[in-house]
């Protein structure tokens, strides 16, 4: 095992890793990387986990800005052709960038490590989401720490509002701009769904509904406009405008609607929390980092700043058999799995497993599926005054008539340690089909928000207009009120993840949770090792024993919270500790 | 907490439990020992909180340990502080086991009580059992009585039910709680919490719960007590009298011609007798009628020598009717005069209603009494006692010359008018928009509970409105849409059905009485063809209309012939204070038992009285009962040996003494009981014995 080093040194220095065989390596402590380690350790396999990177997390690490800045900016890790290896045909690896169109405002920032900034935000967890119990199953709930997201808001394009989110019972009976019939109607909506939801209910809602669209559906239930709003973008999270969508495929049906719903309602209240939604203290970094020191204590190995030069191929088949570190030592593994950034070269692509079944001559990682626009900002001003943390959906066609996508934003607080106290993070993201198309968005939501008044020329800012190039932009970022500390804009490419003798995860997606994002590394560990299973349910009883092990196992250094940052962790100390955690335990009630 | 199903228990269980129940046994006999030889030292007091802490239900261990305080206590040198704070722990120890156990929170208000405990500590217990269960009641009573211990002020508790409710409003207790801290701070803090500005904003809260969920009935309930803090009133007032005020009164005997000038309305038949009723008719039940609290001026009788009576069913001295004889057979009566009897009350603030508000508005009545010379032709008549109740003996009353002269009997609702209106704009205003909100609920969700609050609320404003209403045209405005909604609540809920269909005859009944219009469509005058009777009666027919219940009394005191027959009478209550009365047909009703009679026996001008055909005798258990006297309670038993008729069969006695109870007092002439099941032979020869002026049973001439 081999202790991340904690000061930068050269990388000649590199301690040789032992031993040299694997039954899988993996590059990149991303979070889909990040549990197939700890899955793959935990079924008793050897895994060496390397990142080029002197944090954990890589797409999902939480970082400064400053870091965050070269984290994008970042060009493909070197690679020294002159590494020849005689057994093996060495092929470098190439990268390719992720994230493109890289606007960050000021580039100073004071107590710049104070911050956390999360590099694939904005992302929340639901309470009763699969990612919470995957953390519960494989025991990783025991390393974190939550917070709730303690309101939901949807802004309104009529009155330039944002409105309190009616998501449950409770809420409903409080919020005071809804009317009295508007909530008789959204509270027996969701009692159809609910009703629906129980077993001897099932038909409820005829199986035709169920296949329609979840916008007609919700017509038909004579929901009005403000309400369907509220359920399909605030609520079941859609991605697209649902009423004039450009495709079908952007529709959302009322089957998966409605479980979108569920996924909501039962995440509401659990483990005492305020609301539906939780945020790792400290950041999302955390979570990958959480499946690491896992990974580690199941006896997964841990080389950070560690970058792969080439790829290690049998001369004459091409087969993969190992990888070649930047430190000139060559490793082998049957398995491996690599970062989303990374292009394995086509000369390799004989390697594939089982090509036989498959004919596909892809490259990998797979086609592009789309893209992401995120953006970053840091104030000083909260949002709404008596919430620290909270969502803001603002749904398609509210900031301009050209918006097509929701955008989604998340602010966080000094409570949970993402900010010095008094100081806000505020993430955005929408996707889109180019860069100029999603920053316009985002920088329209900005505004929005930022303004100390509504701007009236919100809706010019995001046009189409090719003249409303980035220089108007730009302009548009000087208007920010004072109260807008930082900003940071960037796009990020949507890629597909594949499973083969060398995989890849799919890169962070657009969603505003994890779900999608662990449904498909489940898949993927099963793919990788069919018949295992993904963390058996003894898992978690283990941990006892685990804990005593773990002091033994240095290769995590997750222990210490925000290894990146270091003076991030005292400044939490002093957050302005509103809002008590959220242990996530296995329900024992 | 709610709505865990119950499983059954499985064998492993119940070994547990039985294990559990030895070693209980044990402990029990153990600590029974203990407290039967006073042994209050550690040991022994550490047993019981262990015994506790298993069965917090076991009453006797919590009275040991209060002997066991007062004895440690008692003791020189004794530490009052940690003695009390063992207290405490036991109670908390025991309230872990079940933090629902009446034994330990009253021990807890015990130690309390001794002076002991900070606030803090007590709220800092209650937030973790009412996080644990917000709607825990146990939880809720004992918050109350800490904050009343410790003055914590009524504001912080209010808003504290606010953040509980906004947690989750389907909290009967927490709702509760807010009823009361409101009562409280209305009541007391007048200028800080006006109540028109506090009830609309209570209103508004109660209805985000109400709109956001009608299924759940905790914020129903509140909205039913905040309607009721929008329309009573603390003080009582007067809402109507007999005679009423400036009308001028014609007392015949029964035997006078028809040929009388007056509107039969305006009569009164004494049928002998040398007095008159007057009768006094309140909104609400009150207490201290009495010679000094009314003033009755006339030539006939002093004030002091009246006897004011209540009309109630109940011996409590109160009553919502008083009434009081006025004789007038120590004077000599001329004919050709009319004599002036002056009622006066409110004066003095003797009469309180029954938590004590006084009398509202003062009281002033003037009216005349003129006597009929008895006329001398008729004299060898029939009496009044052979009257037929065939329906063609009844004339409909319409069109005769007297019409005119009948006083209106809503006169006296609105005595109140020169004084300030009852009903204040902001109790309209609300009525009126609660009312709006709720038609609209109920034309998106089908809603029993919102159908019968939406009747409540027009009842209510129909009501109102009468008081306020200046015109002579009053009209219940809102009957037929309430008679709907009442029917459709018999049918939507049956197992309430009796309920809805009692609220639906009283309020068919306020809107037959509201006028004079809508009254003499009901009024029938009896001529009785047969016997070429020639009597001036007018008798208020309500038979055939599926009556469950009598009400709107205070219209109805002028009555002296009443049919009430082919309802569904199950009860005649309110009928005690028609003073009146001499003619009642109640046949063919739902009458079970002579206990649901009981209003009978009030009414001394009773003479004609038709029970048959009900059900009488037919169910063996009378739940009325129960409620009711009985020859063993003690308000009848004391005049039950004194009665003169205790020289009948007492076999006969104990076996009808419920139709003894009613008939005793009466002078009836006329009685029709057949075709219930208790008349049989040994029944008609008891009432003759109890009924000595009885002149016909059924059809039998005696």
């Amino acid at each position: 095992m081999l202790e991340p080093e904690t000061s930068s040194s050269p990388a000649t220095e590199f301690p040789p890793v032992e031993p040299t065989n694997f039954d899988m390596i993996i590059v990149g402590t991303g979070l889909q990387e990040s549990i197939i380690a700890a899955a793959a350790s935990t079924a008793g396999k050897s895994v060496l986990h390397l990142d080029p990177n002197p944090f954990y997390g890589s797409h999902f690490s939480s970082l400064s800005p400053s870091d965050l800045s070269s984290f994008l900016r970042s060009s493909p890790p070197y690679c020294s052709p002159s590494l020849l290896s005689d057994e093996y045909d060495a092929i470098p690896l190439s990268a390719r960038p992720l994230y493109s169109d890289v606007e960050i405002s000021p580039e100073e920032l004071e107590n710049c490590r104070r911050f956390c900034l999360d590099v694939s935000g904005p992302r929340v967890l639901f309470c009763a989401d699969s990612a919470i119990e995957l953390m519960l199953k494989s025991g990783v709930s025991h390393y974190l720490e939550f917070k709730s997201v303690d309101a939901s808001l949807i802004y309104e394009a009529e009155s330039g509002n944002l409105s309190s989110v009616p998501d449950s019972r409770a809420a409903i009976f409080k919020d005071r701009s809804l009317g009295l019939t508007e909530k008789t109607q959204l509270m027996k909506f969701f009692k159809l769904v609910q009703e629906h939801l129980e077993e001897e209910n099932e038909g409820l809602i005829s199986e035709e509904d169920m296949e329609s669209p979840f916008v007609e559906f919700l017509t038909k239930m004579r929901l009005p406009k403000k309400i369907k709003s509220i359920i399909l973008y605030s609520i079941a999270l859609a991605d697209y405008d649902q009423e004039n969508a450009e495709t079908g495929e952007d529709l959302l049906k009322t089957k998966d609607g409605i479980n979108r719903l569920a996924l909501y309602h039962s995440s509401i209240g659990r483990f005492n929390a305020q609301s539906a939604m939780l945020y790792p203290m400290y950041g999302q970094g955390e979570l990958p980092q959480a499946f690491c020191r896992r990974a580690a204590v199941k006896g997964c190995i841990y080389v950070l700043r560690m970058p792969v030069a080439a790829l290690l191929a049998e001369k004459g088949t091409g087969l993969y058999k190992g990888v070649k570190l930047k430190s000139g030592q060559d490793l082998l593994s049957s398995q491996l799995v690599i970062d989303p950034r990374f292009v394995v070269p086509p000369s390799l692509a004989l390697s594939r497993r089982g090509a036989s079944q498959e004919s596909s001559q892809d490259p990998i990682p797979a086609a592009v599926k789309g893209k992401v626009a995120r953006g970053i900002c840091i104030t000083r001003l909260s949002l709404k005054s008596d919430a620290s943390n909270l969502l803001i959906v603002f749904p398609p066609r509210s900031l301009c008539p050209e918006q097509a996508t929701s955008v989604r934003v998340l602010q966080l607080s000094g409570n949970v340690a993402v900010c010095p106290p008094g100081m806000f993070v505020t993430h955005l993201s929408t996707l889109c089909h180019d860069a100029s198309q999603g920053k316009r968005l985002l920088t329209a939501a900005i505004d929005a928000l930022f303004r100390d008044t509504m701007p009236g020329n919100s809706e010019t800012s995001c046009s189409e207009n090719p003249e409303d190039t980035s220089a108007s932009e730009s302009d548009n970022m000087k208007v920010h009120s004072s109260a807008l500390l930082w900003t940071a804009l960037y796009i990020q490419e949507i890629t597909e993840g594949s499973v083969q003798t060398i995989s890849s995860g799919p890169s962070p997606d657009g969603n505003l949770s994890y779900n999608d994002l662990i449904d498909v590394t489940k898949k993927m560990f099963q793919q990788l090792y069919p018949g295992q299973e993904f963390f058996p349910e003894k898992a978690s009883s283990e941990d006892p024993e685990d804990k005593n092990s773990d002091g033994g196992c240095r290769g995590d250094n997750s222990s210490e919270k925000n290894s990146d940052g270091g003076d991030g962790g005292s400044g939490s100390g002093s957050g302005n500790g509103n809002g008590n955690s959220v242990g996530v335990y296995p329900e024992y009630l | 907490m709610h709505g865990r199903p119950r499983n059954p228990s499985k064998p492993e269980d119940e070994e547990a439990s039985a294990a559990k129940a030895s070693k209980l046994r044990a402990l029990q006999s153990q600590f029974l020992h203990n407290h039967h030889s006073k042994l209050y030292d550690k040991g022994a007091l550490e047993l019981s909180a262990k015994l506790l802490e298993i069965n917090p239900e076991f009453y006797t261990a919590w009275n040991y340990r209060k002997l066991a305080v007062e004895h440690c206590l008692s003791q020189p040198g004794s530490d009052p502080e940690s003695i009390l704070n063992e207290e405490l722990r036991a109670v908390e120890g025991a309230l872990r086991q079940n933090f629902k156990s009446y034994g330990a929170w009253y021990h807890r208000k015990w130690v309390l009580s001794k002076g002991h405990s900070s606030v803090d500590h007590e709220m800092r217990l209650l937030d973790k059992f009412q996080k644990a269960d917000p709607r825990n009641f146990h939880a809720w009573n004992y918050r109350r009585f800490v904050a009343a211990l410790k003055n914590i002020s009524e504001e912080d508790e209010l808003k504290y039910t606010t953040d509980m409710i906004e947690r989750n409003f389907s909290n009967y207790s927490a709702w509760h709680n807010r009823s009361i801290l409101l009562s409280n701070l209305l009541k007391r803090k007048a200028e800080v919490f006006p109540k028109e500005k506090i009830l609309s904003e209570e209103y508004e809260l109660v209805h985000q719960a109400i709109f956001t969920d009608p299924d759940d009935q905790s914020g129903w309930f509140y909205h039913l007590w905040l309607l009721e803090q929008t329309v009573t009133k603390d003080a009582p007032w007067l809402i109507s009298c007999w005679p009423a005020s400036g009308s001028e009164l014609i007392i015949s005997d029964s035997k006078s011609a028809s040929s009388c000038t007056a509107s039969p309305l305006s009569s009164y038949f004494s049928d002998g007798r040398v007095e008159m009723p007057v009768i006094l008719y309140f909104n609400q039940a009150i207490k201290g009628v009495n010679t000094s609290t009314v003033t009755v001026r006339s030539v006939f009788a002093e004030s002091k020598d009246l006897v004011w009576r209540p009309l109630s069913l109940s011996n409590f001295g109160s009553a919502q009717a008083w009434v009081a004889f006025l004789k007038f057979s120590e004077v000599k009566i001329d004919y050709s005069m009319s004599y002036e009897v002056e009622v006066s009350l409110g004066d003095s603030s003797g009469i309180v209603s029954l938590n004590g508000c006084p009398l509202t508005h003062a009281f002033q009545s003037k009216f005349m009494v003129r006597f009929q010379q008895p006329d001398s032709r008729n004299t060898d008549g029939q009496n009044i006692g052979s009257i037929s109740w065939e329906d063609s003996n009844f004339q409909n009353y319409e069109g005769g010359p007297e019409q005119c002269n009948i006083i209106p009997p809503c006169i006296q609702l609105k005595m109140a008018k020169d004084h300030e209106p009852i009903a204040s704009k902001w109790q309209v205003d609300i009525l009126m928009n609660e009312i709006e909100l709720f038609r609209e609920l109920l034309s998106a969700a089908d809603c029993k509970i919102g159908k019968l609050t939406l009747a409540r609320l027009l009842t209510a404003l129909d009501t109102l409105m009468l008081y306020n209403d200046t015109s002579n045209s009053c009209q219940m405005r809102h009957t037929e849409e309430i008679l709907a909604l009442y029917t459709d609540l018999m049918k939507l809920d049956p197992s309430h059905s009796q309920y809805y269909r009692e609220e639906h005859s009283l309020t068919f009944l306020r809107q037959v009485s509201c006028s004079k219009e809508n009254l003499l469509r009901y009024c029938w005058l009896y001529r009785n063809s047969a016997l070429s009777d020639s009597r001036n009666l007018v008798c208020l027919r309500l038979n055939n209309l599926s009556l469950a219940r009598v009400g709107s009394i205070e219209n109805l005191l002028w009555v002296q012939m009443l049919d009430l027959s082919h309802n569904e009478l199950r009860s005649i209550e309110g009928l005690e204070a028609m003073q009146l009365l001499s003619c009642l047909n109640l046949s063919n009703n739902k009458i079970k038992s002579f206990t649901a009679l009981d209003p009978l026996r009030h009414l001394k001008s009773l003479k004609v009285l038709n029970i048959s055909q009900n059900e009488i005798g037919k169910h063996s258990v009378d739940t009325t009962r129960y409620l009711c006297s009985s020859p063993l309670s003690h308000t009848e038993a004391s005049d039950w040996r004194r009665s003169g008729l205790c020289s009948t069969d007492d076999a006969q006695l104990s076996k009808y003494w419920e139709a003894f109870l009613v008939f005793r007092d009466l002078t009836l002439v006329q009685l029709g009981i057949t075709g219930n099941k208790v008349v049989n032979e040994d029944f008609r020869s008891f009432l003759l014995k109890i009924l000595p002026t009885l002149e016909r049973l059924d059809d039998t001439n005696l």
